[in-house]
């Protein structure tokens, strides 16, 4: 069994990429890397377990319809019979054309190995995340798209081979005018720790002990709907239901009392810390450590504690 | 601009999740259903604020059964124009994207809108599968849309931040936040509704490429740990040594 790993060059060494990789050479197979743009070290690949990246450094901002069709040419180079996305912004744009071009049944947001003893399913997060359901693929060539945070990177072989494909893909029919993106911030869907605030913090000019707490733990900052609606906060930020769904290890809410279209957003964290002034907060219910205490005397403390444990590890 | 807008229901928010038939089928009883938020807040309200400028009609579509009709009258109260139900219980994505495409090829929309995800089973599936089908582009989460002419600049989220881009007509598009603010339906809307077409449209014969086989819901979560805010020592303690997340 051959399985694809679809890669975008410029990601080519986040973390979602390795554990897309490990995710593949679980699967038992050879692993063949497809990839598209002007990633570096693609070699380095190998070392997740892939045989061989094949790669169309054209395609450095190809639209969904060509690297859909890059895909589909690599596919059928190779013979692959499993296609592993990992399932980002991206994925989210090529994996659905790539499932009517290749008819192949698509499994959007795996967070487990998929089970063959009879069959071929996978476990996915329904209804945001407020239950697991189990998809079978009853098509002949399978993808899986993983939802990142679900496997650990595992290393397994050294740098392998990178060769030029072509995938013949035609011209973008999306022209791309402006890209922006934050220097220096962490990415939220990527970040293994988080340190969330909302409107029990009164006002945007509080933050700083917000942002404080997340670079002394090395955590990415995210926000309420309420407090991105009214502007303290970027919109890019917002959690939950309407905003970004994240799953990070350790989850940190300070002044958010707990709605369930915020823990739609936050319900797949592995740990979860409230800190809240109302003992009755709904989201001391999904959280893992409480803490009943005002933000403005409990985060400083907590900001020291992290600097002195940081300061001895 | 002839604008098709894909629609779906979903459970309200604050529905109890359950399940039965040994745990095979969604639990649907006491369940309200409503339009799925991204469908409703950014597609179909966006649709409807380019046909107030530029004119225009907005066409709402679902795959279905006569049980969502309630859904459909919900959308055409907000003010689109007609509806569409394609008379069939969607099985899997492919399934509903196949007969959304096979409709909107007989018919020829300019614009084709989705919500960026359903509530329920938040696949991103669908849209990218229509525009597939029909072989055009697709721009997906935009967060902004503007028409000029037969050119459209859109915003749409990427890996860590944002892109603008243009794109020609016709085209697919998925809505997420940002695209436009929701609407509550007045009673004139509601009364309106009530009258506006809704055409049954048989489906076509299309095998899943998908099956759900069952459901699980997550373990119960054990008691939260209650840690005195004075003792933050403790608290960075614990996360290091019992839950081992620094």
């Amino acid at each position: 069994m051959k399985t694809l790993v679809y890669i975008n060059g410029n990601h080519a060494h986040a973390k979602a990429s390795f554990e897309a990789v490990t995710y593949a050479k679980k699967l038992g197979g050879e692993v063949i890397v497809i990839a598209s743009g002007n990633g570096s070290d693609l070699a380095k690949l190998g070392e997740y377990g892939a045989s061989k990246v094949m790669v169309d450094k054209s395609l450095d901002h190809g639209d969904a319809q060509q690297i859909t069709k890059l895909i589909a040419a690599a596919a059928e180079a190779t013979g692959a019979e499993v296609i592993v996305f990992s399932h980002d912004l991206v994925a989210k744009a090529v994996a659905p054309r790539l499932s009517v071009r290749l008819k192949a049944g698509l499994i959007s947001g795996a967070i487990a190995l998929p089970e063959t003893s009879n069959g071929f399913s996978c476990k996915v997060n329904v209804f945001s995340g407020k239950a697991f359901g189990l998809v079978s693929v009853k098509t002949a060539t399978k993808i899986i798209s993983l939802l990142p945070n679900s496997i650990q990177p595992e290393l397994n072989g050294s740098a392998c081979a990178v060769e030029d494909f072509n995938g013949n893909v035609g011209a973008a029919a999306i022209k791309i005018i402006d890209t922006k993106i934050p220097e220096g911030n962490i990415p939220l869907p990527e970040a293994e720790l988080v340190v969330s605030a909302g409107r029990g913090l009164k006002g945007p000019e509080n933050w700083g002990m917000i942002e404080e707490l997340a670079n002394n733990l090395g955590a990415a900052t995210a926000c309420s709907r309420p407090v991105a609606d009214i502007g303290w906060r970027p919109h890019h930020e917002h959690v939950g239901q309407t905003g970004v769904a994240i799953r990070p290890n350790l989850y940190i809410a300070v002044g958010i009392s707990g709605a369930i279209q915020h823990l739609a957003g936050v319900n797949g964290s592995k740990v979860i810390v409230v800190v809240n002034t109302d003992p009755e907060a709904p989201f001391f219910k999904a959280a893992d450590y409480g803490i009943i205490g005002d933000a403005f005397d409990v985060i400083p403390k907590l900001n020291e504690a992290v600097k002195k444990f940081k300061a001895a590890h | 601009m002839k604008i098709l807008v894909c629609i779906s229901k979903s459970p309200d928010t604050t529905s109890k999740i359950a399940f039965t038939d040994g745990n095979t089928k969604f639990d649907e009883n006491g369940v309200q259903y409503i339009v799925n938020p991204y469908d409703e807040w950014y597609a179909l309200v966006r649709a409807l604020e380019i046909k107030e400028t530029s004119g225009g009609n907005v066409t709402i579509i679902t795959v279905g059964t006569a049980a969502d009709d309630a859904v459909i009258r919900k959308a055409l109260a907000i003010g689109a124009d007609d509806a569409v139900r394609i008379d069939a219980e969607a099985t899997d994505a492919y399934f509903a994207a196949a007969q959304i495409a096979a409709y909107a090829k007989a018919n020829n929309f300019d614009l084709i809108l989705t919500g960026k995800e359903t509530i329920n089973y938040n696949g991103s599936q669908v849209a990218g599968m229509i525009a597939e089908d029909l072989d055009l582009p697709f721009v997906s989460l935009a967060t902004k849309l503007d028409v000029n002419g037969s050119t459209l600049r859109l915003e749409q989220e990427i890996v860590g931040g944002l892109q603008i881009v243009e794109a020609n007509l016709p085209l697919v598009v998925s809505c997420a936040k940002g695209m436009a603010e929701q609407r509550i339906p007045n009673m004139r809307g509601i009364m309106a509704a009530r009258t506006k077409p809704l055409q049954i449209v048989p489906a076509i014969a299309v095998d899943a490429f998908t099956v759900y086989e069952s459901y699980t819901l997550p373990d119960a979560k054990k008691a939260c740990t209650m840690i005195d805010p004075n003792n933050m020592d403790e608290l960075v303690n614990l996360l290091h040594t019992e839950a081992k997340v620094i």
